[in-house]
């Protein structure tokens, strides 16, 4: 076996649920449907399933960091925060023209990376664990907000940009694709969604390869047992760093997306309840495999669009009861306790395996 | 050269004197045992080895290189390995990943999953290697962790009560093992309460009491010491020791 077929090998493995034929026509079928999806609706609803997906990076970075190594990480919106307000005070100095939304795009995200590199380094380098890295991330969320939140004066510009304080920065441009006869500018619409779900595709599977690899090996090693980890060579708080930095720039992306998608966006994204949130998703999807999280994700997002609708603030509270419930009933998350009732059947299984 | 040596080492935690001035010499190739009643300091400096604890002063070098500052991941790469008292195995995870996960950087891709179905047929594990780690019995975990440890191919061994809760066919068995590595070059240092398998591995004994090395010597000399029996009965108290350290023979 030669390195590529290795490589993508790696998309299946111990630590990710789906393997052989079955699941992978599967997941063929259910990408043709996505992409089939726009040829049956109109743009604008197209528009806003885009939404939804935006946030879908934010809550794969968290199962990586969270469900994958153990960290609990709340302050994942302090990094889709920066990559947004970053994003925005970078096109609106220097436009759209020449593709330079996806140059602001990548820089945006690696601001969040950098960001969470020196925290990170802080936090893992200082060998905080548990519930304190909990604590330490949701305050710099917090902290993050409520210096967002005073910045409506007008001394609070970065060249053309001005922060605007909680009524939230806009008028950024979209993301715009340079062409030969005119630019496309994706607004909510049919191109949009299929560069995101693209991205989506990319990452989805990207990440499987990481946690099936060596780097996913270790990783879910310090989950079980960080003592034993080190003592088998491995300098666990850079592995930790590392899938850190790259949850941060999920979470990033994250924040480009969505502020490239509503143009618009203000502190409240990095507060409480938005912080909260993608733990919900993540925690009710299934935080220990990717695709429990993506579908949970989806899943969790669509009911709270719904409750919205029809219910408003109810929604929170609805939300704040399917945490509970899953951390009382199926601790491992609904989607992967459902995934896992359906696979029964077809695996054989080891008398006293859990 | 010593494998291991360890020069004055004094580890306090706040007024309390762990380890006082321990030296320890362990030389390549034999099988050492560290004996001493509950509160010796065994389990102490055995933490300062590994570098989980940092000593108050003192140094321990390693194949003759200082290794007192190093963290504990750097000494595991310069050729240590341990075995842990309570079995530190990953629970949730397969008796073969567990494996993977010790072996992945010591074998090309290409031959890592031979290696590790050797080591699943020397651990006698073949059978159970789908298995949740969690769910062997504990002897079972006791040597999917000698495996881990041992698949490091360390220079040096340590081992923390690895008979631990076996029975005494499985604690035979272990010694045997230990022998086994042993004569292919292991050096090997065990922290151990089983006279039975301190009897049946140890070359070297070092007995340990109120942190300082009280006897050294070989397994028969060190059971010959009516001294050692005495601390073992609590017939010598930290007054009586504290005059008498050269009392203890040194062998």
């Amino acid at each position: 076996m030669n390195a590529l077929s290795r490589f993508f090998a790696r998309l299946e493995g111990p630590q990710t649920l789906g393997r052989g034929p079955g699941f992978w026509i599967g997941f063929l079928i259910v990408l043709a449907g996505a992409c089939a999806y726009p040829l049956f609706s109109d743009g604008y609803t197209v528009g806003n399933t885009v939404y939804f997906f935006t946030w879908i990076f934010m809550a794969l970075g968290l199962s990586l960091i969270w469900g994958y190594g153990g960290a609990l990480s709340f302050g994942q919106t302090a990094f889709f925060g920066i990559a947004g307000y970053a994003y925005g005070i970078l096109t609106i100095n220097f436009g759209a023209a020449y593709g330079f939304t996806f140059i602001a795009l990548l820089f945006a995200v690696a601001i969040a990376a950098l960001f969470a590199a020196l925290l990170g380094y802080f936090l893992f380098f200082g060998r905080i664990s548990g519930v304190f890295l909990g604590i330490v991330t949701l305050s710099v969320t917090l902290v993050l907000e409520r210096f967002m939140a005073q910045t409506a004066g007008p001394e609070w510009k970065i060249g053309a940009a001005r922060l605007n304080g909680f009524n939230g920065m806009s008028n950024m441009p979209p993301l715009t694709v340079p062409w030969p006869g005119g630019d496309i500018v994706l607004f909510p619409d049919v191109q949009l969604y299929y560069v995101v779900l693209g991205m989506l595709v990319l990452v989805y599977l990207g990440l499987r390869i990481l946690v099936n690899s060596p780097f996913g090996n270790v990783l879910v090693a310090i989950r079980e047992n960080p003592e034993r980890a080190e003592m088998l060579g491995y300098d666990i708080r850079k592995y930790q760093l590392g899938t850190f930095v790259i949850g941060a720039a999920l979470a990033g992306l994250s924040g480009v997306l969505y502020t490239s998608w509503g143009q618009y966006i203000t502190p409240s994204s990095m507060g409480m309840t938005a912080a909260a949130l993608p733990i919900v998703w993540v925690a009710v999807g299934g935080r220990s495999d990717l695709t429990t999280t993506l579908v949970g994700t989806i899943t969790v997002l669509a009911v709270f669009q719904a409750l919205t609708i029809h219910g408003s603030q109810y929604a929170l509270v609805v939300m704040g009861i399917m945490l509970v419930l899953t951390v009382l009933l199926a601790p491992r998350g609904l989607i992967y306790a459902l995934a896992r009732l359906i696979a029964r059947p077809f695996s054989k299984r080891q008398p006293g395996d859990a | 050269m010593p494998m291991l040596q360890t020069l004055g080492l004094n580890k306090r935690f706040g007024g309390l004197h762990v380890t006082n001035n321990v030296d320890l010499t362990l030389q390549a190739g034999e099988v050492h045992c560290l004996i001493g009643p509950n509160g010796a300091g065994k389990s102490t400096l055995f933490r300062l080895i590994l570098g989980e604890h940092l000593p108050s002063s003192g140094a321990i070098l390693f194949g003759g290189e200082d290794i007192t500052s190093l963290k504990p991941f750097q000494r595991i790469r310069r050729g240590m390995s341990v075995k842990f008292q309570v079995p530190g195995i990953f629970k949730a995870l397969s008796v073969r990943q567990n494996l993977e996960i010790a072996m992945q950087h010591h074998y090309p891709p290409a031959v890592l999953g031979e290696e590790i179905d050797k080591l699943l047929a020397f651990l006698n594990l073949t059978a159970d290697s789908t298995r949740l780690a969690g769910n062997l019995s504990h002897g079972q975990k006791q040597w999917l962790e000698i495996g881990m440890a041992v698949s490091l191919k360390p220079r040096l061994l340590l081992l923390d009560e690895p008979t631990a809760g076996m029975s005494p066919e499985e604690t035979h068995a272990t010694g045997e093992m230990v022998k086994r590595l042993n004569a292919q070059g292991m050096t090997v240092l065990a922290v151990e309460h089983d006279m039975a398998f301190v009897r049946q591995v140890a070359q070297q004994v070092t007995v340990l009491h109120l942190g300082k090395v009280f006897a050294q010597g070989s397994i028969d000399e060190i059971v010959a010491n009516e001294d050692v029996a005495a601390i073992y009965l609590g017939q010598t108290t930290a007054h009586e020791t504290a005059h008498e350290p050269a009392g203890g023979p040194h062998a």
